[in-house]
């Protein structure tokens, strides 16, 4: 007996050193640090708004349309019809990013769960779902969202429900794949044996282990809805004025490039600066990741 | 020891820096090889045995270097030797056999033109040469039907035939030293003892030394001549086979000879070995196995014994090695 | 006399499919692996059952088909005399077979504590009430020689020896009647597999537990198992009681293995390898006797006739499937014993 029971402690020392490390690794991420910062300065800009500035972003001012930089307390000018380009600039943000957040997560929800019962139980139902995610999948991704809107109507819901509709197969094939492979591992037929149930062992067992993928994978895709959100804006089809949204400023501005030049470039600079912030984050994920799993 | 050694290992010490410092995986080996001697390295994971093999050909992995100590090869310290005049002596005078065969043969080369790249890149031979020899190779080796299997890829072959392959790749250009990272650990027990016959027979037969790590006890007594026991970086004890198997003079060796199962003495309860190896970055005052041995004295705690020339071939690095020896003599 | 077993496995039958079934037919190969091909086997209450092979014989999917992780697509698994479903057992069948994996460094839930993994598997079968929980995930960790505040650990925290302490705690958690450990300590260092095998040793007696031991390693196979079944491309070839089959191998491909063991005391160098040649392949199965190319007593019949596993007259115990199992003499005998 004295031999079984004669085991050192697991050594605690030794391990919080490694957990530790692990953090300092975290902050220690230089991509992964940029990102974050930059994305809470712009997040902070947009949400501090009120603060920033103290115009609204939808009042007109008919007699004083397209000034300059800097003119009559207005920092960035105003568009054509009056309304201050920097309130515009913030408020739009906050729609923008809001509705790119949302836009992000229903697909990332809808497309895990697919994708989980496809890898997870096989068979004809993954040959189905796979086959749906094929056909997806073979239509260019801004094409089809455009012409789902179309049809659908313009509007916020109509983007959630296109993005959602189209969005969803990534995060499905990334997760059946993970999955596939995951449940091969012997804690998941360890699991199996000790008669857990299927949603129990997808829930609790495998997901948490496979979802870091689609989170990578979610920071790109976050920066494709917002290219989306402002593209269907731009047409026209996306967010409705007047609610500011960068999309329209763009469109809006696009006449005035020769003359009053930041009415588009402006906005077009913030998108591709948040852009930047989301990929230096997926970036800096993705390296960790691959280092933490050495 | 009149014969001229063809290896010497002395006090070869390795670093490699961590980001918890520094770890010392190789911490003052000695070892020597005589010409057409079979010699056995063991120890558990983390003794350094492999690295120790590795460090002999300079393939240590980048983040570690060789901080003292020497490896002389017919005379030179293959340590300080230029890439460029260590390539020579690499496949051509020293060959290596690796643990597992899959990820040691190229996928996408045909197995003979790998046999036969050794001899057209070391010997100077002619294509038609290199691939003549390549197929006696096999023949020695026993790969039936080589004139067939020349052009197969290795996934087309068997793990024991993948082995073959390898020995036969090691054996290309007749070098006077092999050395073995556990060829036979990822294979079947009837695969495994026809390999090993195998590499017994043709160190008899050309007279080629043999370096053998691995941790299985009883595939050393198989093969070998001698044997050295490695812990935490240091060999523990040196020996011939049959005297560190059946007069073990260091605690390590007689706990490792008493934790397996034996298959001739199956009544025997088995004894482990209590606690973990130490760690590499920060190991134990004086003797690294103290604090796990049962013997343990305070001069054991105090000073870190050196290995020890007894008489013979027969070293050990424990002060008191005697009481090794009276355990045995009390079980059998 | 069916009291006494525990388990009743007949006609067994697991295969897989390879490849493209098309590719394989132009090839003149079965595109089905029949890993497990056609298995009766009897577990005894209370005995340690070793199923030994080498890669390729089916043991590990014969194992897990036993422990339900694996479908059989043929065959009758019986657990004291009832009969269990081919496809999906209740959950009170499931606890009262537990399996032991083999790496120790995937068989555990890589994010959860220790203490978690316990926790929902003592909840979800009710095995103790709610209150008894946690005080019998700390028994459970004493039995297995783990100290308490193992409880909140993960298990990167321990090394290989512990992890399968973790395991084996897991395994019995349920209390099950059955354990079959898949090469538990073949992934471990030699001084810790002593540990384990003690502690495994020492479980059973407590527990009263059957196990079904499998393993490559013929010395813990010998040292740790009361009957041995030897297992060849998928059937079984020899079983007997283990000092019996060490000692009086009928079967050539047990007697080979017993050979080729590697012994401390080395062998005579001139001697030929126990077992020549490689295994055939499992898509391409000679006829008759699946071993006859290799053994070194084939004869024509071998090449016919395909053995059944025979016991004989003298000793029930001890089954094997050669024709010449019962009728030579010394020809199968081990050198040494």
């Amino acid at each position: 007996m004295s031999a079984v029971t004669a085991d050192p402690a697991p050594a605690p020392a030794p391990a919080a050193a490694r957990v530790r490390a692990r953090r300092a690794r975290w902050y220690r991420q230089p991509t992964l640090m940029a990102g974050l910062v930059l994305l809470a300065i712009i997040l902070f800009m947009c949400y501090a708004a009120p603060l920033l500035t103290s115009f609204n972003p939808d009042t007109q001012n008919l007699e004083q349309p397209l000034l300059g930089l800097g003119q009559a307390g207005h920092l960035l000018g105003t568009d054509q019809e009056g309304r201050d380009t920097w309130a515009r600039l913030l408020y739009g943000g906050q729609v923008d990013l809001r509705v790119a957040g949302l836009a992000v997560l229903f697909p990332f929800i809808l497309g895990i769960i697919v994708g989980s019962l496809a890898g997870y139980f096989g068979g004809w139902v993954d040959a189905i779902i796979m086959r749906i995610v094929d056909i997806v999948v073979a239509f260019p991704f801004f094409v089809l969202v455009i012409a789902l809107v179309f049809v659908l109507g313009t509007g916020e819901k109509s983007i959630y429900i296109a993005i959602t509709a189209i969005g969803w197969v990534s995060y499905a094939r990334i997760t059946r794949g993970e999955i596939t492979v995951a449940k091969r591992q012997e804690y998941v037929l360890a699991a199996q044996s000790g008669g857990l149930s299927s949603l129990r062992i997808i829930t609790r067992h495998l997901l948490p282990n496979v979802i870091t993928q689609s989170i990578v994978y979610a920071m790109s895709d976050i920066v494709q809805d917002i290219l989306a959100i402002v593209t269907l804006s731009y047409l026209g089809l996306g967010i409705q004025p007047p609610t500011p949204d960068w999309g329209t400023m763009i469109a809006g501005g696009q006449n005035f490039l020769t003359t009053q030049w930041w009415l588009t470039t402006i906005p077009g600079l913030a998108v591709v600066i948040t852009g930047v912030a989301l990929s230096l984050i997926g970036d800096g994920l993705a390296d960790l990741l691959r280092s933490g799993t050495s | 020891m009149s014969a001229p050694l063809q290896l010497e290992v002395s006090d070869l010490r390795v670093e490699i820096a961590g980001h918890q410092g520094v770890v010392r995986p190789i911490d003052g080996v000695s070892l020597e090889i005589a010409p057409g001697e079979a010699v056995g390295l063991v120890g558990e994971s983390g003794s350094g045995k492999s690295m120790t093999l590795k460090s002999i050909l300079g393939l240590l992995p980048p983040d570690a270097k060789v901080t003292a100590g020497s490896v002389v090869f017919d005379g030179t310290d293959l340590t300080r030797l230029r890439q460029s005049r260590l390539n020579k002596v690499r496949g051509r005078r020293i060959a290596m056999i690796f643990q597992e065969p899959m990820s040691a043969l190229n996928p996408v080369m045909r197995v003979g033109n790998q046999i036969a790249e050794g001899p057209r890149v070391h010997l100077g031979m002619s294509r038609a040469q290199s691939v003549q020899r390549a197929m006696d190779l096999m023949r020695r080796v026993g790969i039936p039907e080589p004139e067939r299997r020349f052009r197969a890829f290795p996934h087309e072959f068997s793990g024991g035939m993948r082995q073959r392959v390898m020995i036969a790749m090691a054996l290309s250009c007749d070098p006077e030293l092999i050395l073995c990272d556990e060829p036979t650990t990822a294979l079947d027990v009837t695969i495994q003892d026809q390999i090993l016959r195998l590499l017994a027979q043709l160190c008899r037969e050309s007279g080629t030394s043999l370096m053998f790590v691995t941790h299985d006890l009883p595939v050393v007594a198989q093969v070998c001549h001698k044997v050295a026991v490695m812990y935490a970086g240091r060999i523990v004890e040196r020996g011939t086979v049959r005297e560190v198997f059946t007069r073990p003079m260091h605690p390590y060796t007689l706990g490792l000879l008493r934790s397996a199962p034996d298959v001739d003495h199956p009544g025997q309860s088995l004894e482990p070995i209590p606690g973990s190896p130490p760690s590499l970055t920060s190991p134990p005052s004086g003797c690294r196995f103290h604090p796990r041995c049962k013997f343990a004295e305070d001069d054991c705690k105090a000073s870190d014994p050196p290995l020890r020339l007894l008489e013979g071939d027969r070293a050990t690095a424990c002060l008191h090695y005697e009481r090794c020896l009276d355990q045995i003599g009390t079980d059998r | 006399m069916s009291e006494q077993n525990i388990l009743e496995a007949a006609g067994i039958e697991v295969s897989f499919s390879v490849g493209s079934s098309l590719g394989a037919r132009l090839r003149h190969q079965q595109h089905l692996l029949h890993a497990v091909d056609g298995i009766d086997l009897t577990v005894r209450r209370g005995e340690a059952l070793a199923l030994v092979g080498e890669s390729g014989s089916g043991k590990s999917t014969l194992a897990r088909a036993i422990a339900g992780i694996q479908r059989a697509n043929r065959g009758q698994i019986k657990l004291d005399g009832k009969v269990l479903p081919a496809r999906r057992r209740s959950r009170a069948d499931q606890r009262r077979i537990q399996m032991v994996f083999q790496d120790p460094y995937s068989s555990l839930n890589p994010r959860l504590t220790v203490g978690g993994i316990l926790h929902e598997l003592l909840r979800v079968h009710h095995v103790v009430p709610r209150n008894e929980v946690e005080s019998h995930t700390r028994q459970l960790l004493r039995m297995v020689g783990l100290p308490e505040d193992a409880i909140h650990a993960l298990p990167r925290q321990f090394s290989g020896g512990q992890r399968q302490r973790v395991a084996i705690a897991r395994a019995i958690a349920l209390r099950p009647e059955l354990l079959v450990a898949d090469e538990p300590v073949s992934a471990l260092d030699v001084s810790v597999q002593a540990t384990i095998l003690n502690l495994l040793e020492e479980l059973q007696g407590e527990l009263g537990l059957t196990v079904l031991f499998i393993s490559h390693n013929l010395a813990v196979v010998r040292h740790l198992c009361d009957r041995v079944a030897v297992m060849y491309l998928g059937r079984i070839i020899e079983v007997a009681p283990t000092e019996e089959l060490f000692r009086n191998p009928r079967h050539p491909y047990t007697a080979g293995l017993l050979a080729a063991i590697p012994r401390m005391t080395p062998r005579d160098e001139n001697e030929a390898p126990a077992v020549q040649g490689d295994p055939p392949s499992p898509l391409r199965l000679p006829t008759g006797c699946r071993f006859r190319t290799r053994c070194p007593m084939a004869q024509q019949i071998c090449a016919e006739q395909d053995p059944a596993l025979v016991g004989s007259r003298a000793d029930p115990e001890h089954s094997a499937a050669c024709h010449f199992a019962w009728t030579t003499e010394t020809a199968n005998a081990p050198e040494t014993v």
